[in-house]
C-alpha cells in the first residue's frame, strides 16, 4: 500500500493467547501504584527486556 | 473503535491509526491520518478540513481504497467481539505479604503512612506467613506459577520472616507441583552485601526505589531525622544491580509536583548506569503540595514527549535501557484475557497485613471495610471479591470507549477508590496520563520496528 504502512496486526487474536494464568500479576513487577497490563509478558513467551534479545527481532 | 495520534521524530510529524478492538497499528501519511478521520467521523479541526480538500480527488480516492482494504481484512474499525466480562473468583495465584508495618524512612508521598497503613507498627510473625503460602497452595489450583512479593513497609526489617516463607515455600513446591516466584521491593537503605547476595538469588524481581537526582530524592525519600537517603541507597542499589545479571530488577521511583522535569530523573539513572527503569507519577489527593494536578497536566504531557524522544535516542546508543511504561510487545504480549482481568485485585490477587488478614490489594490494607478474611479461616466476606469481579472495563463507564483499555485493563482500582470514593470512578489525571504513555509506546514500538 502506498500510504498506510501496517506495523501489528490483530495482536489481541494470536494462538499464543492461551488464558493459562501463568503469567505475572501485573502489581508484583514494578508498579504498586498503577495498573499496567499491557506490558507484561506472556509467561510462554516470556523474556527479559535486554538489549542483546532486541525485542523487535 | 479507531484511534488516530501523531508523534514527532527527528522533526518530522509520524502520523498513526490504532484499531482498538483487533490490535492493529498503521503508520499511515498525512492524506490517510485526515481520510482516515474524515471517512469514520472523527472529530476533525478546520484545518485537517482544509488540507483535506486541497488533496487531489484521485489520491484521495486511492487511499480510501486502501483504507477499505484494511477494514475488509478486519485491521480496521473493528467490531468489538467481547462486550461483558466477569473476572473468576475460583483462583488465587499471587500475593503481596506485608511482611512489616514499619519503615525506616519517611517518604513524603508514602501511601503506606510511613509503612503502618494507618495500623500499629507491626511484622508479620514466620507462622502467618507460612499460613499465607498453605492458603496460597490451597486456592491456586492447578496454575504452577504462584507469586509472593514481600512488601512493607520495608520488608528488609523482617528479612527473619522472608527467608523463613521462602524456605518453607520451596519445601511445598516438588509436593504442589507449584514454583514460586518470590518478588522484593526495597528502599535500599538496608541492603547489606550478605543480604544482596541472598535476595539476588531467591528473588525474581527486585524493585530498587530511586528517584533520580540527588535532590528529587532527597526531597522526599528521607530518614526518620528529615535526612536526605540518596547516596545510601544509591550506592547499595548500584552494589545490588552489580550481582544482578540478566535477573530482573528496577529502579523505580515516582515523580511529584516538584520534579514536573522527570526526564532529567530517569536520565539520572542510566547516567549511573541502570538498565531497567520504572518512574511513576505520585498518587496523591490534589489538595496535597506533591500531587499531580490538572494544572500540571499540559507540562507532564509534554514531558513524556521530550523523554519518549531522548528514549529511542539513547536506545541507539551505549546508554541503551528499558522504561517501564513503554514495554509493550506487539508480537507476543499479554493474552485478551489477561488484559480483560486487569491487575486481579481482589480476585487472583490478594494482600496479606502482619496480623493474617486478607485484603483485595495492598493499598486496601488497613481499611476495615476490605477485610476479606484471614489466613486462619480463609475467605470469610467473599462479596467483597464479588465485587472486585464485576470491576472491569465493562463496568466502568469511561473505560468503554477508551483506546488504552486493554493496556491498562481498566486501571487501578485502589487509585480510583481512593481518589473518587468509587470502585468504578475515573481518576482522571491518571488515565490522562496512561493514554499518553500508551500512545508514545506505539510510536517507539514502530519507529524502532521500522528503523527510522
Amino acid at each position: 500500500m502506498k500510504h498506510i504502512k501496517i506495523i501489528s496486526n490483530n495482536i489481541f487474536q494470536k494462538d499464543h493467547q492461551t488464558n493459562c494464568k501463568e503469567c505475572q500479576s501485573s502489581c508484583q513487577s514494578a508498579c504498586k501504584t498503577s495498573c499496567t497490563v499491557g506490558n507484561q509478558n506472556c509467561a510462554r513467551e516470556e523474556k527479559i527486556n535486554k538489549k542483546e534479545t532486541e525485542i523487535l527481532k | 473503535m479507531i484511534h488516530t495520534f501523531s508523534f514527532r521524530h527527528k522533526n518530522i510529524l509520524l502520523y498513526f491509526l490504532w484499531d482498538v478492538e483487533s490490535g492493529s497499528l498503521h503508520v499511515v501519511d498525512y492524506l490517510a491520518f485526515l481520510m482516515c478521520k474524515h471517512h469514520y467521523k472523527l472529530l476533525m479541526t478546520d484545518e485537517e478540513y482544509d488540507d483535506l480538500n486541497s488533496f487531489a480527488v484521485s489520491d484521495r480516492d486511492s487511499t480510501l481504497s486502501e483504507i477499505l482494504t484494511l477494514e475488509e481484512n478486519n485491521l480496521l474499525n473493528c467490531v468489538s467481539k467481547i462486550t461483558n466480562y466477569t473476572k473468576s473468583v475460583d483462583l488465587i495465584k499471587s500475593l503481596c505479604l506485608n511482611v512489616c508495618h514499619d519503615c525506616n524512612l519517611r517518604c513524603k508521598y508514602c501511601f503506606a503512612k510511613d509503612g503502618t497503613y494507618n495500623t500499629l507498627k507491626d511484622f508479620m510473625s514466620p507462622e502467618i506467613g507460612m499460613k499465607a503460602v498453605d492458603f496460597l497452595i490451597a486456592h491456586s489450583n492447578s496454575v504452577r506459577n504462584v507469586e509472593i512479593d514481600f512488601f512493607g513497609g520495608e520488608p528488609l526489617l523482617n528479612l527473619r520472616t522472608v527467608k523463613k516463607v521462602i524456605s518453607y515455600a520451596r519445601s511445598k513446591e516438588k509436593e504442589y507441583n507449584k514454583l514460586f516466584n518470590f518478588t522484593f521491593t526495597t528502599n535500599c537503605t538496608l541492603l547489606s552485601k550478605k543480604t544482596m547476595d541472598f535476595l539476588n538469588e531467591e528473588m525474581v524481581n527486585v524493585v530498587l526505589s530511586l528517584d533520580g537526582r540527588k535532590l528529587t530524592h532527597d526531597n522526599v525519600r528521607i530518614d526518620k531525622y528529615g535526612k536526605g537517603t540518596y547516596d545510601l541507597a544509591l550506592k547499595n542499589a548500584l552494589a545490588f544491580k552489580d550481582k544482578r545479571n540478566d535477573k530482573k530488577y528496577y529502579a523505580r521511583g515516582t515523580f511529584t509536583s516538584l520534579n514536573l522535569d522527570f526526564c532529567d530523573d530517569i536520565f539520572a539513572l542510566v547516567e549511573k548506569g541502570f538498565d531497567q527503569i520504572s518512574i511513576e507519577p505520585v498518587v496523591l489527593p490534589s489538595d496535597n503540595s506533591l500531587a499531580i494536578r490538572d494544572e500540571h497536566l499540559d507540562r507532564v504531557l509534554k514531558e513524556y514527549d521530550l523523554f519518549a524522544e531522548k528514549y529511542l535516542e539513547s536506545r541507539k546508543s551505549d546508554k541503551w535501557f528499558n522504561f517501564f511504561h513503554f514495554m509493550i510487545d506487539l508480537e507476543n504480549g499479554p493474552c485478551i484475557n489477561k488484559r480483560l482481568s486487569g491487575c486481579g485485585a481482589g480476585t487472583e490477587y490478594l494482600a496479606i497485613s502482619p496480623t493474617g488478614d486478607i485484603y483485595p490489594c495492598h493499598q486496601f490494607v488497613g481499611n476495615k471495610d476490605f477485610v476479606i478474611g484471614n489466613v486462619f479461616d480463609g475467605i470469610l466476606n467473599p462479596n467483597i471479591r464479588t465485587i472486585f469481579s464485576k470491576n472491569t472495563i465493562f463496568s466502568k463507564g469511561h473505560c468503554k470507549n477508551c483506546f488504552a483499555k486493554y493496556f491498562c485493563g481498566g486501571g487501578c482500582t485502589a487509585n480510583s477508590y481512593n481518589l473518587t470514593g468509587d470502585l468504578h470512578g475515573e481518576y482522571t489525571i491518571g488515565c490522562k496520563l496512561t493514554k499518553k504513555r500508551l500512545e508514545l509506546s506505539l510510536a517507539i514500538w514502530a519507529i524502532e520496528k521500522l528503523g527510522l
